[in-house]
């Protein structure tokens, strides 16, 4: 049987889902949970290791990984250069390519802008392959990538960031053989964010779970993730979805799309617009509702990274780009448990300390 | 821009409206403030308490606050001991109360604790029955006043008095029933506030814990998990529902076309199903009819069994929605569905230890403050409506004696002065001679007359004197939702402004016209789809609240009045604004967000 070398996240069935990836797995699972994450498909680990396997084997070029030696600079960083210019200038094999670009078709039918939907592109590597959490980030995320052979091109530019010194330097150097990688590509629509951010389904100064803080700028996400603006701030409650603080801040810039340049360019905000809060009281609730679903679906508090997609209105434009499980509270046993006094103990100690009643 | 001030005026240089000159002597010597004590009374913080009398008292009526507030106090002081806080002061000034809570010197609360809990314990432990026992005796309270008649003296003295060796005669009873009656209502006030301060208690408990465990929790959510669900005080509005889905389902919508309600109930009596609806009718009246449009505190209080008129309206607006297809419930299974999704999803956060301690006052709480909603349908509507019924019985019987010439006159005296007034007309009847009264009485009660009506003029002031650093007092949070935030906010009140802050009583953002309602009497001007703006709401408004869309008023915390028809309605309000009602007019459009507690004014009127 023909390897499945293109899924839409809807379609995964369980047993494919290895094939996607870890965020390409994530995707799917939300995608069929009925989370509201961009529409797309993964580029399976079978077209990776078809193209690779050929391309590797006909090159001898894992031979030549056997024999490196990562302590010797020179030699890994050629070595490195050679695969990923090598991966770059190969052609995907036509039934591979064929299945890739049936799928963003697809993708672009169903936003109604033929051949022209502008995607994100991002590698979906298998956790065991990489080095750490914080080199998952840097792996190779292409925004606004529009067109058949923009995207094709975009796809090779993520299978060939697993080759750089490092990363082949942290296989050796811990014994994962090179015929072992997997790597999946995500191609996801891209959404046009007007207002992104970072929610967390508890209060993260004091792990009250009955809290939701969202914390949200103008424009896209990344500038709110790598803290180039200090985004508003808002605390929700989770039970009955009412504010019950929120700090606006001064949000200078934005990050936004230049599809002409087909790039991401920084912007100024009006500076009016910029004191302002970026989110009205109808998708502080909105967000909040679906943050708490979303940690429903797994079944512990999340940080959820979401954008407000322009071109949508209402609880439509919620767009879900990831969750994980929140890690600080929830691996925290209560150390410093309080003792609560109960019956008429307690309400005496209420009456006569009622300071706690009027916040 | 002028700065914030600082403090409040003292109520000896808050001088009273031109023409109410010697208004002094309407009220009991106790509750004014006196020259000789100024230096001590200007060192205590007084509030006005609106939610409750927003209106000048006629002297009569002044008994009211006499009687509510010593009870409450005592409660407090002498009979559970309750560790921070005795009594509650107040004053009639300028013909609106004020506050001054007492609290307990802080070295002296711990050694209240032990007592404290033997007695609000011993309560606790036994509500139920104990409660059980509060409803009998409140309706034997009831059942005492509807026995007293007050009947014109007769000619002669029966003959059986004669023949039976009694040796009293009539004006004897008169005094006594009089007495009684007065006497009664002193009861009602001691029972009224028998649960209610313990109510309280339990919920502020209930409340702090809930701060501390989930911070920043909002006041509703505490007030959602705890609140009744089938709370006797929707009952009235609730059996009107049930006639108006009777009248539908017998088929007599025509009836209900009459603007006037004999000539309604004279329809009804004619169409085949009328008589089992009107038994129907009567049923309802008794007791639920006794509930008044205002909030059971002042003799003008109108109430439906009196004025039929009332319940009617409200009677033929439902049976026109059901008409149009409306739906006219309550979502009582919604609103129970909401309460349990809210109290589980809470719970479910804390840990096992927590959420026991959680279980535990919630328990508390929701054992007690049944009686916080359903006391009010009994005290303030039931026997209170009672009440004024037959001191109007009494005040009709004087009239007709010469006495005065309208029902309201009696009202202009105080409750002793009505006892020399009853002494005169047995001495005259006894004596043979005409009574003194209707020579002179006729021209003191004109001259008080203007004399409130001047005061009227005037708005009361929202407090006196230095305001405390903070406010603690527990029930001075709870009851009358006086914060420290709020006090600030009175202080800085002055300026005009188009944003208003007050609590965040019931969720929701609206926005709409504004219509002013400084009086029940006016409630009739509300259209469908307005914003009541008032100084405070009377529960018995409820059936208004079909009409609007939200409520704002100036006074009031979480558990007021406003607050709980507006939750109960799932409607948006905002409380305890301080002055909404006075800087909106009716007319404006304006923005009520009642999940934050703010209002704004979107338009200003256009002058003509």
């Amino acid at each position: 049987m023909k390897p499945t070398y293109s899924l839409f996240f809807k379609d995964a069935k369980p047993e494919q889902l290895e094939s996607l990836g870890g965020k390409g797995k994530s995707l799917a699972s939300m995608s069929q949970a009925d989370l509201p994450v961009p529409q797309g498909f993964c580029v399976t680990t079978d077209a990776f290791v078809a193209f690779i396997q050929d391309l590797m084997t006909a090159k001898g070029l894992f031979a030549s990984l056997a024999k490196l030696d990562t302590k010797n600079m020179g030699s890994l960083d050629k070595l490195s250069g050679e695969i990923r210019s090598q991966i770059l200038n190969k052609t995907i094999a036509a039934d591979i390519q064929e299945d890739i670009l049936a799928s963003y078709r697809s993708l672009c039918e169903m936003y109604g802008k033929e051949g022209e939907l502008p995607v994100a592109v991002r590698s979906s590597a298998t956790a065991e392959d990489l080095p750490d959490a914080s080199f998952a980030g840097q792996q190779d995320t292409y925004l606004w990538v529009v067109g058949e052979d923009e995207v094709l091109s975009h796809i090779k530019m993520c299978w060939a960031s697993l080759y750089t010194s490092r990363a082949i330097a942290y296989r050796k150097d811990h014994n994962i053989p090179e015929e072992d990688i997997h790597m999946s590509v995500v191609v996801q629509k891209m959404v046009n964010a007007r207002v992104a951010g970072v929610t967390m389904t508890l209060n993260p100064t004091n792990g009250d779970r009955t809290k939701i803080a969202i914390e949200a700028s103008y424009g896209l996400g990344e500038s709110v993730v790598s803290g180039t603006v200090t985004p508003d701030n808002y605390l929700m409650d989770k039970v009955i979805f009412e504010l019950v603080e929120s700090s606006i801040q001064d949000k200078k810039i934005a990050l936004i799309p230049d599809p002409a340049n087909k790039r991401v360019i920084e912007i100024e905000v009006d500076p009016v617009k910029a004191t302002e809060a970026c989110l009205t009281r109808d998708e502080l609730i909105f967000i909040s509702k679906i943050a708490k679903r979303i940690e429903k679906h797994y079944g512990c508090p999340q940080d959820i990274e979401w954008a407000l997609d322009a071109d949508a209105e209402g609880e439509e434009a919620f767009t879900l780009l990831q969750s994980r499980p929140e890690t600080v509270w929830s691996n925290k046993k209560t150390e410093t448990k309080k003792h609560y006094m109960s019956g008429m103990q307690g309400l005496v100690g209420s009456l006569i300390n009622p300071l706690s009643a009027k916040k | 821009m002028t700065d914030k001030k600082k403090k409040f005026i003292s109520p000896y240089e808050h001088t009273a409206p031109k023409g109410s000159e010697g208004w002094k002597e309407l009220y009991p010597y106790f509750l004014v403030f006196q020259e000789q004590l100024k230096e001590q009374e200007e060192d205590k913080f007084f509030f006005c308490d609106s939610q409750h009398w927003p209106n000048v008292f006629k002297p009569f009526d002044a008994m009211t606050v006499e009687f509510a507030v010593k009870c409450l106090s005592q409660y407090n002081s002498r009979h559970y001991v309750i560790p921070p806080a005795n009594g509650v002061d107040f004053k009639i000034h300028n013909g609106y109360c004020y506050m001054s809570p007492v609290a307990v010197s802080p070295e002296l609360i711990e050694g209240r604790v032990p007592e404290f809990m033997e007695r609000a314990g011993y309560y606790f432990q036994n509500w139920n029955e104990l409660l059980e026992n509060w409803h009998k005796k409140v309706k034997r309270v009831i059942d005492d006043m509807e026995s007293i008649h007050f009947e014109p003296l007769p000619d002669r003295v029966d003959i059986q008095v004669i023949k039976d060796g009694v040796g009293l005669d009539p004006t004897f009873q008169m005094i006594n029933d009089y007495n009684k009656l007065i006497s009664l209502c002193y009861e009602t006030w001691q029972y009224h506030f028998e649960f209610l301060n313990l109510g309280y208690a339990a919920y502020l408990d209930f409340f702090g814990f809930c701060k501390e465990v989930f911070p920043g929790i909002p006041d509703l959510s505490v007030a959602k998990m705890v609140q009744g669900i089938d709370v006797d005080l929707f009952r009235p509005d609730d059996e009107l529902k049930k006639l108006a889905k009777l009248a539908i389902s017998f088929g007599l919508e025509k009836c209900f076309e009459k603007k006037d309600v004999n000539e309604a109930l004279h329809c009804i009596a004619l169409e085949e199903n009328g008589g089992q609806w009107l038994q129907a009718w009567e049923k309802a009246k008794h007791p639920w009819f006794n509930y008044t449009s205002g909030n059971g505190f002042y003799s003008s209080d109108k109430y439906w069994i009196e004025h039929l008129d009332i319940p009617y309206g409200y009677l033929k607006n439902y049976v026109e929605k059901l008409q149009r297809g409306e739906v006219i419930d309550r979502p009582t299974e919604a609103l129970e569905a909401e309460r349990d999704r809210i109290t589980t999803e809470y719970a479910e956060s804390l840990d096992d230890e927590a959420r026991a301690i959680f279980e535990g006052k919630l328990g508390l709480a929701r054992v007690v403050f049944p009686y916080v909603e359903n006391h009010n349908f009994y005290i303030e509507h039931w026997a209170m409506g009672v009440f004024w019924r037959k001191t109007r019985e009494l005040s009709r019987m004087l009239k007709e004696q010469g006495f005065w010439q309208q029902e309201s006159d009696m009202y202009y005296f105080r409750r002793e002065e009505i006892l020399q007034v009853l002494f005169d007309y047995g001495n005259s009847w006894a004596v043979g001679v005409p009574a003194v009264g209707p020579a002179v009485l006729q021209e003191e009660i004109s001259r008080r007359k203007k004399i409130v009506d001047a005061l009227a003029t005037a708005p009361p002031q929202p407090a006196f004197n230095n305001p405390p650093k903070v406010v603690t007092e527990p029930f001075t949070i709870m009851l009358w939702g006086i914060t420290t935030e709020a006090v600030e906010s009175w202080l800085g009140g002055d300026e005009k402004s188009s944003h208003m802050k007050g609590m965040a009583a019931s969720p929701g953002l609206v926005e709409g016209y504004a219509r002013i309602i400084n009086d029940a009497s006016e409630l009739d001007q509300l259209k469908q789809g307005e914003i009541l703006v008032t100084r405070v709401t009377a529960p018995s408004w409820a059936p208004v609240f079909n009409k609007i869309v939200a409520t704002v008023t100036d006074i009031g915390g979480m558990m007021s009045h406003a607050a709980i028809v507006c939750r109960e309605y799932g409607l948006p309000a905002v409380t305890g604004t301080g002055s909404a009602s006075t800087q909106i007019k009716t007319g404006m459009k304006i923005r009520v967000d009642g999940g934050k507690g703010t209002v704004e004014i979107l338009e200003e009127l256009v002058e003509a």
